[in-house]
């Protein structure tokens, strides 16, 4: 290739439908973080009728149905969205800047500093996360009311080992490029070569290591309100899903699909939106991907394959633009 | 001309880890025992092929890394001292580096780039975008409009190391260290930046020390040449001596070996084999195991810097013992016309 | 006539009855399509005799590589040839490579046609032996020989190229970067191919090994009789090696002559920048200017001729139309060969004196 293809612009509108799905995605939900709960036509905790003791299917009064005790599910669905998505996101940020803060200077210092952070990483790293999150958990729940905030900080202490040792690695690798060593000849100071030279370089690994944190986020805290670890008074979509299990488990009622479902289908695709946007950072990094292939109009047009293997290069059958003298 | 750098028996040593196949681990002698003198207001080129240590010599000369052994010298002070005094060194010696695609930052912007060594330096003055703007006409990079904001993907391979060298230059140092600033450009760019190069002491009175594998470009930039083989200097002199008038066998493989259309005849290589390894170097001259003229001496002990003609020295045992010289019958010699 | 002393002319490019070896016509190569295509190669052509040494000299961007690699289908996507005709004649008969299918080319590839690549010596796997590495080409090609043939017949290829047979069990990062490229070569030659397409083979190496490897390249092409296509930005190791240079510049061929006379004469005052831009060992020194500006953007290429914002002899015709490849009045009454896309060199027109040299 002549040029390597340049990135113009930080921002380039995504090509690629995968990509535009999980935008729009992650937006409805983050949308929904914000205003669920004021949409939520029911106060969820609320049993809407004392006489009805069957769960209602879902219906116009109540889109989602509603559970054995006559609360509305779409309500739960809302609220305990909010509270889902704030603490995932609460604990991917306070992961990011414990695995920055740690992975980079571990890989631009080197030595001892790196030698001990690293084992810190690797600590945290091999202990059991879920088990710990129990124990610690089963603390803090004798006391106060747990508030989002908190939880998200207790989840980030599991999850910021492994975008540390990422980072670490990056980093080790950038430490050697020229434009460091140029900054360290100008007699920049190692904070601002760290934050200013080393760091924007890694955005997009960042950005990346994020949306991981997040989905483990997701996973952890919708794991632990199952498991009723954590109190089940907060709405959330594990609450949701431990009552519907124990509803099925102590009163032996049948499990309805309009109890479980919606939470799980919610946590899914929460979760498949921050993966779909995670492509989207690899074709950002990797221009190559964006032009793999020539797209299936200009390929049939041209009457070429659209994928050529290795050895085959295509000849095309009408003439090139050509500005050519003839001999 | 009085030395504004000297080097005194400068030595880096790596050492490598202990690994399960090298227990006791290994040192690399990159760099063994160099003198330099640079003459304020002159080029000086190093030459060496790739592991000849000239990239790690640049580096010392720079202050980036710490030697082994050995002093620098600046103005005459030694500059070994620790701390703030590192900053003060930049000030005065810059270093520009081979590759312009990645001694830049992809993410900043030219503007950027020059601005943090006057921020850095407290020359910044009330004028940054002038002073900006001064730089850039100083690389002839005009009008700085069209460059200041420009990122350095943007920009072709020798801007980007015009951008490069008018970042060195920001400090106004002394002394600019090159290490191999146009090996990575096209060759109908290479002349120009060599010639900002010499412009710039011309005009400046800014003395370089230029690092080059390509001997060619040292004798048309340079005013000496010293030649680099295996971490040690074994040559230096005046460049057109040098050239013209090779007393080492390594330099005189070297031109043997360099592309030369105007070459009468055919080519005939004085030497041949691979540089050695310099985890465990020869012993004596390091160039014995390839030198057609080696002796018993050349295995045993390092050739002391010798004189051969004016302000030209040699290190090799050829010279340094009496009757020797006379050996080298003149078919020995390349084959040179004008 | 100038006597060419370099070892490398002493065996003379044959031209059997039958004609040359390799013969493209007006290639055009573009990377991506419609619009957004760049078109890397337009309108070259190259005729290569049997066992000559042709040098493709340009810097980048100029298109060299992309055309060579066309030439043998191998350029990667988004490469696509939009035009012209390639001609291989093998000794079965005469190919049009565009045109090959897959098993055709297949036989071709290795048998006829060989290409190093560009840091060749970083092209060999490092898990498996360079032993093994050899075999595999001889299994793939003749499934005649057996193991121990085999065997042999690697240990004579490394032997051909100045490696001693024992190393037929080192792994590649045993090897140094001289002796990979060596074994790159030895690979490339063990079928006996009839071309080989080499693209920079030497410009990772230091100056010594380069020397003489391309000593050792020298040696096995008057024993084998092989075609070299020798693609390099360095133009003053071309004047050396190879028998005839052609100069790629945006993209486009500009000029195309026996190595000597583009040295002594060049007519394209491209050609005649760049051989003034490499320092000379000898001589005086003095200052030399080379060639203002910078190799332009192949997305955004000039209007007429490529060159024309960089050139010191350019005119008001340069400026709309693109000159064709024409041989010059005076050479061609000389009988020489060579080719040139200049408006200066057309009949009629002014030619500059130091480019309308003549050999004497």
């Amino acid at each position: 290739m002549p040029h390597k293809q340049p990135h113009k612009h930080m921002f380039q509108l995504p090509k690629s439908a995968k990509i535009r799905i999980g935008l729009v995605l992650a937006l409805l939900f983050t949308l929904l973080a914000v205003i669920g709960p004021w949409l939520a036509p029911y106060n969820p905790n609320v049993s809407l009728s004392t006489t009805n003791p069957l769960p209602q299917p879902p219906s116009s009064h109540h889109w989602l149905g509603t559970t054995q005790v006559q609360q509305d599910v779409l309500s739960q669905l809302l609220v305990g969205g909010r509270s889902t998505i704030l603490v995932s996101l609460i604990a991917g940020v306070i992961a990011t800047f414990l695995a920055v803060g740690f992975g980079v200077a571990a890989g631009y210092y080197g030595g001892w500093l790196d030698d001990l952070l690293s084992m810190l990483a690797n600590i945290f790293l091999v202990l059991p996360a879920l088990p710990l999150l129990i124990v610690i958990f089963g603390f803090l729940s004798k006391s106060a009311n747990p508030n989002d905030v908190l939880i998200g900080v207790v989840i980030s202490i599991t999850g910021w080992a492994f975008g540390a040792r990422v980072l670490r690695a990056q980093t080790l690798s950038m430490r050697n490029r020229d434009y460091v060593t140029s900054a360290r000849i100008i007699g920049e100071r190692s904070w601002r070569i760290m934050a200013f030279e080393i760091l924007p370089n890694l955005v997009p690994i960042v950005a990346t290591s994020f949306l991981f944190t997040v989905i483990y986020g997701v996973g952890a805290y919708t794991a632990l309100s199952f498991l009723g670890v954590i109190s089940v008074a907060h709405w959330s979509w594990g609450t949701m899903l431990y009552w519907a299990q124990s509803a099925q488990a102590a009163q032996q009622v049948h499990i309805e699909w309009w109890w479980f479902l919606p939470p799980g289908l919610a946590v899914g695709l929460f979760g498949t939106s921050l993966a779909l946007l995670n492509f989207g950072i690899d074709e950002f990094i990797n221009p190559r991907l964006r032009a793999a292939g020539l797209s299936r109009r200009t390929a049939r047009l041209a009457g070429l394959p659209r994928r050529v293997p290795l050895g085959l290069t295509p000849v095309a059958k009408s003439p090139a633009v050509s500005t050519s003298g003839q001999r | 001309m009085t030395a504004l750098l000297e080097a005194r028996g400068l030595t880096k040593h790596f050492r490598i880890r202990a690994t399960r196949q090298n227990p006791r681990g290994s040192v690399v002698h990159a760099v063994d025992d160099v003198d330099l003198v640079v003459a304020a207001g002159g080029i000086t080129a190093i030459v060496g092929e790739s592991g000849s240590g000239k990239s790690t010599l640049a580096r010392l000369l720079a202050r980036l890394i710490k030697p082994t052994s050995g002093e620098l010298l600046l103005d005459g002070k030694p500059a070994t001292a620790r701390g703030r005094s590192v900053r003060a060194y930049a000030k005065d010696v810059q270093l520009v580096l081979q590759d312009p695609f990645s001694s830049l930052n992809p993410v900043h912007d030219v503007s950027y780039h020059l601005a943090r060594p006057l921020k850095v330096h407290k020359l910044a003055g009330n004028s940054l975008d002038q002073t900006i703007a001064d730089l850039l006409a100083r690389v002839s990079l005009t009008p700085a409009s069209a460059f200041a904001d420009k990122l350095p993907h943007e920009l072709s391979g020798g801007q980007r190391q015009r951008v490069a060298i008018a970042r060195a230059l920001a400090v106004a140092p002394r002394l600019l260290l090159a290490d191999e600033p146009v090996s990575m450009l096209d060759v109908s760019i290479r002349l120009g930046v060599l010639n900002l190069l010499a412009d710039l002491r011309e005009r400046d009175g800014l003395s370089i020390v230029y690092v080059t594998h390509d001997i060619a470009s040292a004798r048309y930039l340079a005013d000496d040449v010293a030649v680099m083989y295996a971490g040690r200097i074994v040559e230096s002199g005046p460049a057109a001596s040098v050239t013209d008038a090779p007393a080492h066998p390594y330099t005189e493989l070297l031109l043997s070996a360099a592309p030369d259309p105007d070459r009468a005849g055919a080519v005939s290589l004085r030497g041949k084999g691979a540089a050695p390894n310099l985890v465990t170097p020869p012993s004596g001259c390091r160039f014995h195991p390839r030198c057609p003229h080696a002796m018993r001496v050349c295995e045993e002990q390092v050739p002391a810097m010798t004189p051969v003609a004016s302000g030209h020295v040699s290190a090799c045992w050829l010279h340094a013992l009496p009757g020797k010289e006379e050996q080298r019958t003149s078919a020995d010699r390349p084959g040179r016309s004008a | 006539m100038t006597v060419t002393t370099s070892s490398a002319n002493k065996h003379q490019p044959a031209e059997p009855a039958s004609g040359p070896l390799l013969e493209v016509k007006d290639l055009c190569v573009d990377y991506g399509f419609g619009d957004e295509a760049v078109h890397a190669v337009l309108d070259a052509s190259l005729t290569l005799r049997h066992g000559e040494v042709f040098g493709l000299a340009g810097e980048s961007g100029s298109g060299k590589s992309t055309l060579a690699y066309a030439i043998s289908r191998l350029l990667r996507m988004p490469g696509v040839i939009t035009g012209g005709e390639v001609t291989f004649r093998t000794p079965a008969g005469t190919v049009n490579l565009l045109n090959a299918g897959e098993a055709q080319l297949r036989d071709l590839r290795w048998t006829q046609l060989a290409v190093v690549v560009q840091s060749a010596m970083n092209a060999l796997n490092p898990v498996m032996t360079i032993g093994t590495q050899l075999t595999d080409v001889l299994e793939a090609h003749r499934p005649g020989l057996n193991r121990t043939a085999r065997r042999e017949r690697a240990a004579g290829l490394l032997e051909m190229v100045g490696i001693a047979a024992d190393r037929l069990g080192s792994y590649p990062h045993e090897l140094s970067g001289g002796m990979r490229q060596r074994v790159m070569i030895a690979m490339a030659l063990a079928l006996e191919p009839q071309l080989m397409i080499m693209d920079e083979p030497t410009t990772a190496l230091d100056v010594v090994t380069q020397r003489e490897i391309l000593e050792e390249l020298t040696d096995l092409r008057e024993r084998l009789g092989f075609a070299v296509l020798f693609i390099t930005h360095d133009l003053s190791l071309l004047v050396e090696i190879a028998d005839t240079i052609a100069v790629m510049y945006a993209g486009r061929l500009v000029e195309s002559a026996p190595a000597r006379e583009l040295y002594s004469s060049p007519r394209h005052p491209y050609s005649y920048g760049l051989l003034h831009s490499f320092p000379g060992l000898h001589g005086p020194r003095e200052r030399m200017t080379g060639i203002a500006g910078s190799p332009p953007d192949l997305r955004d290429l000039p209007s007429g001729c490529v060159f024309h914002p960089r050139c010191q002899y350019v005119m008001d015709r340069c400026r709309s139309s693109v000159p064709p490849l024409i041989t010059p009045e005076a050479d061609r009454r000389a009988g020489a060969d060579r080719l040139v896309a200049c408006w200066l060199h057309e009949p009629g027109a002014l030619t500059p004196a130091e480019l309308g040299r003549s050999e004497s």
